[in-house]
């Protein structure tokens, strides 16, 4: 099996499926429990939350845990609109959002918040002036993510970190999701209030995010109940899974330059193999690789039914993505890529191969033949 | 500002007799490869009363925030580090005035030579470097060699040079230790870590001892202790001698014996027996409370003379002039407030009279306490069973093995 779809998610490293069952079996207390018991579980959190801040360069009360990504940016945006509605109604994001951003924006629009979408440019970038000149006095919220899921786009997030410094009434959120492990996502740098992460997109578990909340900014919570996570997420600790996804967090860190410098290796030699091929377009621009996130490439086939190209690989056992694994489902053309102002047709045909440090070249050869070879068949019947 | 490269830190300069000079600085040096083991990139360089740190890509904010923790030294620069080659230095340096916020209206260069081959004097390297910006720079910098705003300053060493500007001054105090050891009364309060830290920039080296009454009190009230401890344990690179006291029986027996309104001046009384033995045993030379002047009953005039009566060290009370708001500052700029608020019960809290007393009379006190024959049995029984925790800012634990 050849697994090349490392955005949508990672294999739960071995290590950190070992720590959860220990942690699932030996220490089930109920972290708020009086007693003995109770306190070990709440130290494990306690443990996890200062791991977890660390590799953020944050402070362990900065951090909160969350269910998900998707959760957290659902708390982070929606959280500090309604928190701080009374400021102002006017929030920003972009045209190349996650869905869960994208949504959480759609219902405070519906709620009556007023949204301004930034476009992007024809490499899905955000230009910082359209940042400048959305924002307004009554501006509350700009929320950007750091790394395009789809294509790997980064975004210049700490420029607009910088530009929003001196604006304390508008908060500053980043879905860093794809960036984490990868990119320095360490806060003061980027200057931000808000930043979502995800557990399983770095060989951690699903079902555990973390969002980081710079100290002094309020949020409405979304679950109400026990008031644990400083009451912005209540719900008993899951403290398997927290533990685990600390671990995931240690490991990425002490990780992350040698893994870079490794994918980056894979990500060119693979570019250099698809430009070979007849009838792929690169969105991944192998000049400006500075601008794209390491761990994936990005290209179109136009004319070519993508879910046809992924099932074809998949007899392979190759398994690569149409788009991002969130919006897999739907055969018309991507949001994203037609924001970046691509063709219907072209928008229609994209295609993820993500990878992880562990790769090897001769795996991506084999990729590349294989998608050679699917393609010849398949451009007969274009 | 410019990326820094390197640090030059400054251990020296210290108002210090000759003699001790060379092991204060050698406990800063200590504290400072301590610091260091967490940036392994970096690479440092030991000189006469400095210390050079080369980042190689290591972050200079969180170093530099590392140094703020280190009592005694004298002050520290961002800087850039070059090839000790003109060309390089000119060329470098000019990036560096021009990274410089705000932008400076006057400048001067100093140099330092310890390289006594590299080709130009200290003199002409002034001149040969000045000149350079100047002319690049033309007519937005002007030399100013009394108060220039930017004092830029080049240090020729054997194998590299360093550019610098800024100097940033050190946290004060003197290094943890050098002026010897004492024990800190430490609840879980806001007031006792203060105390501590404050001492701890004197230049002492501190061991807490905490009285707990599990199971009046919980678990949690003494992990909070440890977690207190823990901060302070950032501002040294040893550990800290934390000694968990058993204070249950004592605490029920006063409190069986209808003490009354003098609960607190006997508990206390107590509490400072205990401490002295435990100093005693530790080679001590003090004992640090966070007490404050008329803060609560057993801190007003009377209620100290009565409760330090027959106590032989040195009480020392960093804060008792200070007030309340100031101490919660000092407390939060270490990171210790939003512990010390959490809602565990402690021994102090435990058992309080409705009324204590705020003016107790000595006699009345010693009349009591004699009749109160457990206690000196009890005491030396508090301290035979005291637990001794040693406690770093990263504590390697039970669960260590999970992460």
């Amino acid at each position: 099996m050849l697994y090349l779809d490392y955005c949508a998610t990672t294999p739960t490293r071995p290590e950190v499926i070992r720590s959860i069952t220990e942690v699932m079996a030996a220490h089930f207390g109920n972290p708020s429990s009086l007693h003995r018991l109770g306190l070990e579980a709440e130290q494990l959190v306690a443990k996890a939350r200062r791991l977890a801040a660390d590799t953020l360069s944050c402070k362990p009360q900065e951090i909160l845990f969350t269910g998900s990504g998707s959760e957290s940016n659902n708390l982070a945006i929606k959280g500090a609109a309604l928190r701080y509605r009374g400021r102002g109604k006017h929030v920003v994001t972009s045209a190349v959002e996650h869905a869960s951003v994208y949504e959480s924006f759609r219902q405070l629009a519906d709620m009556g918040f007023e949204l301004t979408v930034l476009p992007v440019d024809e490499t899905g970038r955000v230009r910082l002036a359209d940042v400048k000149a959305a924002l307004r006095e009554d501006t509350i919220l700009v929320s950007l993510m750091y790394v395009n899921n789809e294509m790997g786009r980064i975004q210049p997030v700490a420029e607009v970190g910088k530009l929003l410094a001196d604006r304390p009434r508008t908060l500053f959120h980043i879905d860093a999701i794809q960036a984490y492990g990868k990119l320095d996502c360490s806060v003061p740098r980027l200057g931000a209030d808000l930043v979502s992460v995800s557990a399983h997109k770095f060989g951690g578990p699903k079902g555990a995010g973390i969002l980081y909340r710079r100290e002094g900014v309020e949020l409405t919570p979304l679950i109400s109940g026990g008031g644990q996570e400083q009451g912005l997420r209540s719900g008993t600790e899951n403290v398997p899974l927290l533990v685990g996804m600390a671990k995931a967090c240690r490991l990425a860190a002490e990780e992350r330059e040698a893994g870079t410098l490794r994918l980056r290796r894979l990500q060119r030699h693979l570019l250099g193999r698809l430009a070979e091929l007849p009838g792929v377009l690169l969105t991944t621009d192998p000049d400006k690789l500075e601008e794209y996130a390491p761990q994936l490439v990005h290209f179109t086939v136009p004319g070519i039914r993508p879910e046809v190209v992924v099932h074809a690989l998949e007899e392979q056992e190759i398994y690569i993505s149409t788009r991002s694994a969130c919006s897999s489902e739907a055969t018309e053309p991507s949001r994203i890529l037609l924001a970046m102002g691509m063709s219907g047709e072209r928008a229609a045909s994209g295609l993820r191969v993500s990878f992880s440090p562990a790769h090897t070249e001769a795996e991506l050869d084999r990729f590349a033949d294989e998608l050679g070879r699917v393609l010849s068949r398949l451009g007969g019947v274009r | 500002m410019h990326q820094p490269e390197a640090i030059v830190i400054r251990l020296g300069e210290m108002m210090l007799k000759g003699k001790n000079r060379g092991r204060f600085e050698k406990k800063m040096r200590e504290q400072i490869a301590n610091l260091m083991k967490a940036y392994p990139r970096a690479a440092v360089h030991e000189e006469f009363a400095r210390v050079y740190v080369v980042l190689n890509g290591e972050p200079y904010e969180e170093i530099a925030a590392g140094l703020n923790r280190v009592f005694g030294l004298s002050s520290y620069s961002p800087a850039l580090i070059v090839e000790p080659d003109l060309e390089e230095i000119r060329r470098r340096a000019l990036e560096w005035v021009r990274a410089n916020e705000p932008a400076p209206c006057t400048f001067k260069v100093s140099a330092k030579r310890a390289n006594k081959a590299f080709p130009h004097t200290s003199q002409e390297l002034g001149h040969l470097v000045g000149g350079y910006i100047l002319h690049h720079e033309d007519g937005k910098l002007k030399v100013d060699v009394h108060r220039p705003d930017m004092e830029l300053k080049i240090d020729i060493r054997q194998n590299e040079a360093f550019i610098f500007s800024e100097s940033v001054p050190g946290t004060g105090g003197y290094p943890v230790g050098s002026n010897g050891r004492a024990m800190l009364m430490i609840s879980g309060g806001i007031d006792s870590p203060v105390a501590g830290w404050l001492s701890m920039r004197r230049g002492l080296e501190i061991e807490g001892v905490h009285f707990h009454s599990y199971p009046y009190t919980s678990e949690r009230a003494q992990q909070k202790v440890v977690d207190l401890t823990r901060k302070l344990a950032g501002y040294t690179s040893d550990r800290i001698v934390l000694h968990m006291v058993p204070f249950t029986e004592i605490q029920t027996r006063l409190n069986q014996s209808r003490t009354d309104s003098l609960l607190i001046t006997l508990m206390r009384r107590s509490m400072f027996r205990i401490t002295e033995q435990l100093a005693a045993l530790r080679r001590a030379g003090a004992i640090v409370t966070g007490e404050s002047l008329g803060q609560v009953a057993s801190q007003t005039l009377p209620s100290m003379q009565v409760i330090q009566d027959g106590i032989r060290l040195p009480i020392l009370r960093p804060l008792v002039m200070t007030d309340k708001t100031e101490i919660i500052k000092l407390a939060e700029s270490i990171d210790t407030y939003d512990i010390s608020i959490l809602p565990y019960e402690d021994c102090c809290t435990l058992f309080v009279p409705k009324s204590p007393a705020t003016s107790p009379n000595r006699q009345v006190v010693e009349r009591l306490e004699q009749s109160l024959d457990f206690l000196p049995e009890l005491e030396r029984e508090a301290v035979e069973h005291t637990e001794r925790l040693f406690v770093r800012e990263r504590e390697e634990d039970k669960f260590d093995e999970y992460f």
